[in-house]
């Protein structure tokens, strides 16, 4: 137990690199990380660093990972379950397949046109971007193991309930036309050999890192401001424990947002340790990487508007009510 | 030998159209190029990762971008 632990706290948490940068603030600049300057160069270049570091070596692991599940062979694994099963399979499977939001267009006219139920196919296209592999060591690195694996279940959750709802509700004709009645070629499943893996994943590396870096600086410099700048009775005034509204405010304002679950975890991490809820923050960062402008205007071209107004609504809905569990049951889990 | 880059104008998309170029370039071999942005052409050919490579109707790469080298080995099979 105390191995895992030392493992636990140096690897994932970073202890040595914490230490490393307390020592290069102190006698470096002559600070004290007590102090508020000192706290937040601390705070900035610590996450920064450790952000970096795991993003890389996750999304190396990762992408080696995911270059077995490509969405064609998701897609004929799909096809095999039905109900429920369905649901919660294309939500699982949504978590490790290889997805950014530019092919979300050609992956729900490949899942839908193929026949894939369409709430199967909302199934995924929730849990894809909320869920990774990649956020849940993230979590489990700033937080803890429990914190991540509930905020995985909840995600989950999410994905299978609003993909239920969407399928239920008979929506297909407000599917645009187009989308059903391509004619689709199978296609082969080309053969990988390790070389392949490799440099795909090292390319993953290097693609993601360029997409988000600007979101983990701003990330960042938002959460060291409120990590030592911004007073704890305002932040308490707005989104504290006891105030009802917090969760409705941190999903009104996460939603238009648009940001990488990367970037918004050091908000999330300097809101927790001010002592906001951890649904609240939850729901914070479900709302900004579920939900966001960009998405919803591709998704527009390939469904009416009824459609895209139901998913946006049972989604935000979804996470408001996580939220308010997460409050309520949160104590257990820090 | 006919050439075809599948994809809608990410940034991968625009590098594999220009390791292909290259490798058609370096192989020094006489074949047709043309990238498709369609995105109902692109799903036909059973597509769902951009960008694509497609040699004489086949599809032979998605959702990668291979180094020219490895690029002009799949030439050179054909």
């Amino acid at each position: 137990m105390f191995i895992l632990k030392w493992l636990n706290n140096q690897l994932l948490k970073m202890e040595w690199l914490s230490n490393l940068v307390k020592y290069f603030v102190e006698k470096g600049f002559g600070l004290d990380i007590q102090d508020r300057l000192g706290g937040s160069i601390h705070f900035f270049i610590y996450d920064i660093i450790k952000i970096f570091i795991l993003l890389s070596v996750l999304i190396f692991t990762i992408s080696y990972i995911q270059s077995f599940f490509p969405p064609e062979r998701t897609k004929q694994i799909l096809g095999k379950y039905h109900g429920i099963w369905a649901n919660l399979l294309g939500a699982l499977l949504g978590t490790v397949t290889p997805f950014c939001s530019c092919s979300s267009i050609p992956l729900f006219i490949g899942f839908t046109g193929a026949g894939l139920p369409l709430g199967v196919t909302f199934s995924f296209l929730i849990s894809s971007p909320l869920v990774d592999l990649a956020s849940f060591i993230l979590l489990a690195s700033i937080f803890n193991w429990k914190i991540a694996i509930a905020y995985v279940l909840v995600g989950i959750f999410l994905a299978v309930i609003g993909g239920t709802i969407i399928g239920n509700a008979k929506l297909e004709s407000y599917v645009e036309p187009f989308v059903y009645g391509n004619q689709m070629a199978e296609l082969d499943q080309e053969e990988l050999t390790r070389k392949d893996r490799i440099q795909y994943s090292r390319q993953q590396v290097l693609d993601i890192i360029k997409r988000v870096w600007m979101y983990i600086l701003i990330g960042v410099g938002i959460g060291a401001a409120i990590h030592n700048w911004i007073p704890q009775d305002m932040i308490s005034a707005i989104l504290g424990q006891d105030k009802w509204y917090s969760v409705l405010v941190t999903t009104i304002i996460g939603v238009p947002m648009y940001a990488d679950i990367f970037g918004t975890l050091p908000i999330a991490e300097a809101l927790v340790i001010k002592g906001v809820g951890l649904g609240t923050v939850l729901s914070f960062m479900m709302a900004v990487t579920a939900l966001s402008l960009p998405s919803l205007i591709m998704l527009k071209t390939v469904v009416k508007k009824k459609l895209l107004t139901i998913f946006f609504i049972v989604v935000t809905i979804g996470i408001i009510i996580i939220g308010y569990t997460f409050n309520l049951i949160g104590y257990l889990l820090i | 030998m006919n050439i075809k880059v599948l994809g809608t104008g990410c940034a991968n998309c625009r590098k594999l159209e220009s390791n292909v170029k290259e490798a058609i370039k370096q192989l020094g071999i006489d074949a047709g190029f043309e990238k498709v942005e369609d995105m109902k052409a692109i799903i036909a050919y059973g597509v769902m990762r951009t960008p694509a490579l497609v040699i004489d109707e086949k599809v032979k790469i998605s959702g990668r971008v291979p180094a020219v080298e490895d690029i002009k080995k799949i030439l050179e099979q054909k």
